[in-house]
């Protein structure tokens, strides 16, 4: 049923995947890029399920620019694992 | 165990000094700490002092001179409550004129009691009664004639206990009990002399003074005065049952007091360790959900969720849930189902649920409701210290100086421990408050903080790394304990960052909106005030940096020396009954029992082994991420024990869709909840008194919960999850609960030393208890931290996503209140809705005003995610553009309006932060109006056919 909600308020997966990525290289941002990009791949090795992981994978290479320098290094990194 | 009362010995042990004295009372000799009272030494050496104004949780107050002694050597009679022991003393507890005395009293206080004792609700249970006989009372010679105070009206306006002023003895142990033991001061002697009469605040009723209904004076009262409404319908109990409360995360354990199968009252149990014989309104009360007719007694099945449920024998309903799962992983793989473990139910049960998913279903898709509460707080403890668990126990804050309270609210949330924290707030240690609210502990009757910091909803991070600032550019910080106990290094990258100019409380003030000086003053009173607690709730882990924040504290007490003794630490304050035990036990998709990755093939071996099968080495699906999976059509199928998602987790509409995409849910809980709107299969789940386990509270300290009864749905939880788990051809067998703790035991390092026995002769513990650890750890990180050197994390501010502007300028936090609990399943169905029959959204008069608001009004409540209505209720108790509600009703259902933002590390819900807008309307929204249409025809239940 229709909650009362506006779409705006409601992001699809791929949306939120591409929103979680970003938010973790944001909160890791104080280290050096490199460092960083190795911490939020290793957070998402951890965190998230290998669906999850091939997902990401897939939307970066569909979208380049969807994901902050840091989040698109960590990704690269998830791929090639 | 048969029913006794419990002894009281008469006033409080005496502040250990070290020193005894020797005395000797009725010609035995006798050697006792000093300070301990005469009538305290008399009943610990097995003779019991006639008294009625004493009691072991109280100060000796010395009023009812009928534990008079005599002392040789000294004049008159003395109060043996109020008399210390003395080196030397020689006391006479029975003489011809004691007994005379006594009875003297006992005759003044008769001469205006009425003796219906026979058809007195406390005949068998009435220490006045008790005393009468203890000190030979035969006659009254004063008559009845004279003006009594017998005949008053009873106040009846509690839900849960009686007034009757008739039966007053004025002996002000409730005052005191209210005073001393629940801090909340409602209670007076009102008028002198003869005129003296209990009083409740300025004389008004119960129900409507500022009693909190906690129960002490009720359990106090030495008369009928003050008795539990349960005691009159049902008459005085002939059986006590020691069991664990299923409400907060205190872990109150009580003694169920009982009259055959049914529960007469809940007594707060001296001997616990957590509660030292105090409650609250929900454990002592708010029961009665137990046997509500609400409650779904049988299971039940539907082919869809538009149709009426059908009742079902047991075997069928277990039959077609595991078929239903067998069938959907056959058809969209093994990841397509999954499972959610309750904080409300017990450690064997989490246990089991999670073992069903990992060995039954073969994946990691299992998660728990600390997701949404307490999941930054695993991250970010063991990130820092190495264990996802809080560090001190409850008795730790009698040692500490400055108590930092952040995002929590304690006297609403865990309101046991916030009467002790009062309590030695009232003794002198200095309070903090850093919150939106001006909760109760900011200014409440001898308690008031030293710094309260306002701050902005969602900068939280700001805040802590600005007292970080004062704390390293002043060098407030206990280098020693740095060197020795963390790495050198990384606090000094730590310090560095918090230094820069632009981490400042004066930098960062107009976003936080905490006056510069206020903080810095806040900061250099923990970190140099003595022993500084930190203890936090939700304000701190609901947020986009829920995980950040949990560091920025651990930063903040290692900096300052404040870990690893008594008096200090960071103390996560849990929400529910069993969150600390529900983490513990592996309900997270990525670790085994006690916080070990899936990934540890060492860890995954020893489960592997144990259990048979092999086990996934991939981390699983979180909930918000099964609800994705589910709308995307690649999950299909989900076990939910004893949680609620659609009321308690964000932005409902989400949920629903979610729920909606699955061809199989299953809900195992006591009632038709809301999620139960989107389920296939009702499995009725039992009551915390129905049966045995283990529940892990706040302070890691595990205790039995024993049945008290039958379950009414004839299995207990666990049992239901091992009848799933065989119809998936599982080889389960348990005969009791303690069997599953053995296997947690066996597979988890923390736990190894805790059975049953062991529970049942220590009478809790806390882990980790092993070989290194028998007895349990009370205090961690005592030695060095669990990760080797504590580790300090920069934690740079990250402002939310979620922001305020022209069409949303106001924040929505949202929280609880005392008489409800969390999505209000059991509380709206006890006589607690008398105090919270509805949620309300709190307002500031400005804000109220600018919108041409008035108390009572119906608003709406908007947000980018949905709308909602509600009655406003206007208080200064929130800042100008803050806006606050509770969660605790489906009418409402205030997470219509939250969002999906959540912590960055573990997805918790940003519950704290929504940009909302409000506005007067008429009345409940097309929304409510439809979901209560929804709601109604879900819980249809289809007429049992007549049999032919």
């Amino acid at each position: 049923m229709n909650m009362g909600g506006p779409e705006e308020g409601v992001m699809s997966t791929g949306e939120r995947l591409i929103y979680m990525a970003n938010q973790i290289a944001r909160n890791l941002a104080t280290e050096e890029p490199g460092r960083a990009a190795e911490m939020v791949a290793e957070h998402i090795r951890l965190f998230w399920d290998p669906a999850m992981r091939a997902r990401i994978v897939a939307l970066a290479a569909e979208d380049a620019g969807a994901l902050t320098p840091v989040a698109a290094a960590a990704v690269a990194r998830i791929a090639r694992a | 165990m048969s029913f006794t009362r419990e002894k009281d010995h008469g006033t409080p042990p005496a502040l250990a000094t070290g020193r005894n004295v020797t005395l000797t009372i009725d010609g035995e000799q006798v050697i006792l700490p000093e300070g301990t009272s005469i009538l305290r030494a008399a009943s610990l050496t097995g003779t019991a002092i006639p008294k009625l104004c004493a009691s072991d949780n109280l100060e000796s107050f010395g009023s009812c001179r009928l534990c008079l002694v005599e002392i040789e050597g000294r004049a008159g009679y003395p109060a043996s409550c109020t008399t210390p022991i003395a080196e030397g003393m020689v006391v006479h507890t029975q003489s011809e004129a004691l007994k005379q005395l006594r009875r003297g009293v006992m005759e003044l206080y008769i001469s205006d009691h009425p003796l219906d004792c026979l058809t007195c609700a406390a005949n068998g249970d009435c220490e006045l009664q008790d005393q009468a006989g203890a000190v030979g009372l035969r006659e009254v010679r004063y008559g009845y004639d004279g003006a009594t105070n017998m005949g008053q009206a009873k106040d009846r306006s509690n839900p849960y206990f009686d007034f009757d002023p008739s039966k007053c003895i004025v002996c002000s142990r409730c005052v005191r009990a209210c005073d001393e033991v629940q801090g909340t001061f409602a209670l007076t002697i009102d008028g002198r002399g003869f005129d003296s009469r209990v009083a409740a605040s300025e004389g008004q009723d119960f129900l409507a003074s500022e009693c909190v209904s906690c129960g002490a004076c009720v359990q106090a009262c030495p008369t009928a005065s003050l008795i539990e409404r349960t005691v009159v319908e049902s008459g005085t109990p002939d059986r006590a049952v020691v069991t664990t409360c299923a409400y907060c995360g205190v872990g109150c354990t009580f003694r169920a007091e009982m009259r055959g199968e049914e529960l007469v009252r809940m007594v707060p149990w001296k001997e616990g360790k957590a509660n030292h014989g105090h409650s609250c309104v929900k454990g002592r009360f708010a029961w009665g959900y137990a046997q509500h007719r609400d409650r779904v007694l049988n299971p039940m099945i539907r082919s869809n969720v538009t149709e009426p449920w059908r009742e079902v024998s047991w075997e069928e309903a277990i039959a077609h849930t595991a078929a239903e799962f067998r069938r959907i992983q056959a058809k969209y793989g093994r990841t397509s189902v999954g499972g959610i473990t309750s904080s409300r139910c017990t450690n064997e049960e989490t246990f089991l649920v999670q073992k069903l998913v990992r060995q039954g279903f073969g994946n990691n898709n299992v998660d728990t409701c600390a997701r949404v509460c307490h999941s930054p707080t695993g991250y970010g403890l063991k990130t820092t210290f190495g264990t996802s668990a809080g560090t001190q126990d409850f008795d730790s804050v009698e040692h500490c100086d400055v108590m930092m309270v952040i995002g929590a609210n304690p006297t609403d949330a865990h309101p046991v421990f916030g009467s002790r924290m009062k309590r030695r707030l009232r003794e002198g240690a200095k309070l903090i408050v850093i919150d939106p609210r001006r909760i109760d502990l900011v200014k409440s009757p001898h308690v008031e903080a030293a710094h309260h910091l306002p701050l902005r909803p969602g900068t939280n991070v700001a805040v802590l790394t600005a007292m970080a600032h004062v704390v390293a550019t002043e060098h407030l910080y206990d280098e020693a304990f740095i060197r020795e106990r963390c790495d050198w290094d990384e606090f000094q990258d730590w310090a560095e960052f918090v230094s820069q100019p632009g981490r400042s409380p004066e930098a960062t003030e107009p976003l936080t909106g905490v006056p510069a000086e206020e903080l810095r003053a806040a900061a250099r009173l923990y970190a140099t005030g003595g022993n500084g607690a930190i203890y936090y709730g939700l304000g701190v882990t609901e947020h986009s940096q829920g995980s950040s924040t949990v560091m920025a504290i651990a930063n903040l007490a290692m900096a300052t020396g404040n870990i690893g003794r008594e008096g200090v630490g960071v103390n996560p304050l849990r929400g529910q009954n069993n969150v600390q035990g529900s983490c513990d036990m592996g309900s997270f998709p990525h670790e085994f029992s006690g916080y070990r990755h899936v990934s540890d093939d060492g860890v995954r071996g020893a489960f592997e082994a144990a259990w048979g099968v092999a086990l996934d080495p991939e981390p699983g699906l979180r909930i918000p991420n099964m609800l994705d999976a589910a709308t995307d059509g690649s999950f299909k199928a989900l076990f939910v024990q004893g949680e609620d998602i659609l009321q308690s987790d964000p932005n409902t509409q989400h949920v629903a869709a979610g729920l909606a995409a699955m061809e199989c849910v299953v809900v195992q809980d006591l009632f038709l909840n809301e999620t139960a709107n989107y389920a296939h299969i009702f499995l009725p789940g039992s009551t915390f008194l129905e049966k045995d386990g283990t529940f892990t509270n706040a302070e890691r300290r595990i205790q039995l919960v024993r049945k008290v009864m039958a379950p009414l749905n004839g299995y207990a939880d666990w049992e239901v999850v091992q009848l799933v788990a065989k119809a998936m051809g599982l080889d389960w067998d348990y005969t009791h609960p303690s069997e599953i703790m053995d296997e947690i035991a066996a597979l988890t390092p923390t736990f190894a030393g805790v059975h049953y026995d062991r529970l049942e002769a220590e009478g809790s513990l806390q882990w980790p208890a092993n070989d290194a650890a028998p007895h349990g750890t009370p205090t961690m990180h005592m030695d060095g931290f669990v990760r080797g050197k504590g580790r300090f994390v920069v934690t740079d501010y990250i402002p939310t996503d979620e922001k305020t502007g022209p069409r949303f300028p106001l924040l929505l936090t949202t929280g609880r209140i005392l008489s409800q609990y969390n999505v209000g399943a059991q509380t709206r169905r006890t006589g607690n809705s008398a105090w919270h029959a509805e949620d309300r959204l709190e307002i500031h008069p400005v804000d109220a005003e600018n919108r041409g608001i008035a108390d009572g009004d119906w608003v709406s409540l908007k947000s980018r995610a949905g709308e909602t209505t509600l009655r406003a209720l206007i208080t200064e108790r929130v800042a100008p553009g803050v806006v606050y509600t509770t969660f605790h009703h489906p009418d409402t259902q205030a997470n219509v309006v939250t969002t999906d933002y959540s912590d960055w590390a573990t997805n918790c819900p940003e519950y704290k932060v929504t940009a909302v807008q409000v506005g007067l309307t008429n009345g409940p929204s097309d929304w409510q109006r439809g979901y209560a249409e929804q709601t109604r025809q879900s819980r249809r239940i289809a007429p049992v056919e007549a049999a032919e």
